[in-house]
């Protein structure tokens, strides 16, 4: 009884890690990359963006982990993008309402999660399969997992074509005394093709070894 | 005459200088997956060109005739999904029907094409720029998929050629797809003067 229960609470941690590290979404699975390119060009609008991803999976992975054994296999993807693009709408409505500046920077990026892979993944991959508990933490790391791969690539991007973090002055401009001269492609679609790929390299490094 | 004109930029400016996959970042997963080799790049680019057209009309038709000024507008993405799941399922049926060989190469990617960012990021830009012509959002929807074809022929022309070089181990694959990806968009913002 102990053995089970202790086991248990292993596979809880480890699902909650899966996302975080060993599964990280963008850089393991390669899922997701159109918002991961689109919205990086500074870090404010990429933590959103994980935000809304966040709360759409939980919301998703909850329901179709609900309704799990009511679904028929030919109609089971049908039922998640629509499951999906309900709770998308929510967030899109929410973003208009109270962060509207956030929502024009956005775009059409927002309604565009429901078109996001990884949220289907996790839909058809956990929650499908598991029980609630298990989906909601699933959801959760791998949430978490995607708005730090995100909000990494997010500030190289946004430190080297303006010299800020979250729009605050880390390395001084040359044109106001400094030394740093920013690097306007970086910003551009080629800095985030380029930048990205990169960091996928190196992920693949960290693994071989 | 002038009709036309706007016609011809609109169709220019969606298939070079707003390319969807190069400027918008949308549809890079086939974009990454499919285009190992030149023929089932075609293959894929006709077939997402295809649902594109289709879809494109069809929820512009629906905006426009059903939603516009409803309390209904809530209820837009579902639509554009459930328009464009039905179109996807359409090819996959005649794919398979007319032509096993691709359908087999084309795996998993097929069904996927519904979450393709391409198509529904088409829908909601027809949306977001307020186009309030049928002919025009035809027009455009056309673009798009010719663009999106583009975009894929010459990545898989340009990665069949990488197989010969001599790649870093880390950066197979994905990565210097991404790279290169990143030099084309260099060369597709040459054409951003082009109009206006």
């Amino acid at each position: 009884m102990e053995n089970s229960e202790q086991g248990t609470i292993i596979l809880y941690r480890k699902t909650l890690y899966a996302g975080l590290w060993s599964e990280i979404p963008v850089f393991r699975l390669m899922l997701g990359m159109c918002p991961t390119l689109a919205v990086t060009a500074a870090v404010k609008p990429a933590f959103t963006m994980g935000m809304c991803v966040l709360f759409v999976l939980i919301c998703s992975n909850i329901v179709v982990s609900l309704m799990r054994n009511l679904l028929k296999p030919h109609l089971r993807i049908m039922m998640f993008t629509l499951t999906i693009a309900t709770f998308v709408t929510i967030a899109d409505l929410f973003l208009k309402a109270f962060q509207p500046e956030m929502s024009d920077a956005l775009g059409p990026y927002v309604p565009l999660i429901i078109v996001n892979c990884i949220i289907i993944c996790r839909a058809e991959a956990c929650a499908s399969k598991n029980g609630i508990f298990v989906s909601i933490l699933d959801a959760i790391g791998m949430g978490l997992g995607f708005t730090i791969a995100l909000c990494i690539l997010a500030s190289i991007r946004e430190l080297l074509s303006t010299g800020a973090i979250f729009a605050i002055q880390i390395f001084p401009l040359q044109d106001k005394g400094g030394w740093f001269v920013p690097i306007a492609a970086f910003g551009l679609p080629v800095g985030a093709f380029v930048t990205l790929g990169l960091m996928l390299g190196l992920a693949n490094l960290s693994k071989k070894k | 005459m002038d009709t036309f004109t706007t016609l011809l930029l609109g169709f220019i400016s969606i298939v070079l200088i707003n390319n969807l996959v190069l400027t918008k970042f949308l549809g890079i997963c086939p974009f990454i997956g499919v285009s190992g080799r030149i023929d089932t790049a075609f293959g894929m680019g006709l077939a997402v060109s295809f649902v594109i057209m289709l879809s494109g009309t069809l929820t512009w038709l629906i905006d426009n005739l059903l939603l516009a000024g409803t309390p209904l507008e809530v209820t837009r993405y579902v639509c554009y999904i459930l328009v464009i799941a039905g179109a996807v399922q359409l090819v996959e049926m005649y794919v398979r029907k007319f032509s096993p060989q691709l359908y087999e190469s084309f795996g998993i990617f097929l069904p996927l094409i519904t979450t393709n960012c391409a198509i529904l990021g088409l829908c909601l830009f027809i949306n977001l720029w307020e186009i309030d012509n049928l002919l025009e959002a035809v027009v455009l929807s056309f673009g798009a998929g010719i663009g999106f074809t583009l975009a894929i022929c010459i990545m898989a022309g340009i990665r069949e050629n990488l197989n010969f070089a001599d790649v870093p181990k880390c950066l197979r694959g994905a990565p210097i797809t991404l790279i290169t990806a990143g030099l084309l968009t260099l060369a597709f913002m040459g054409f951003s003067g082009m109009i206006k």
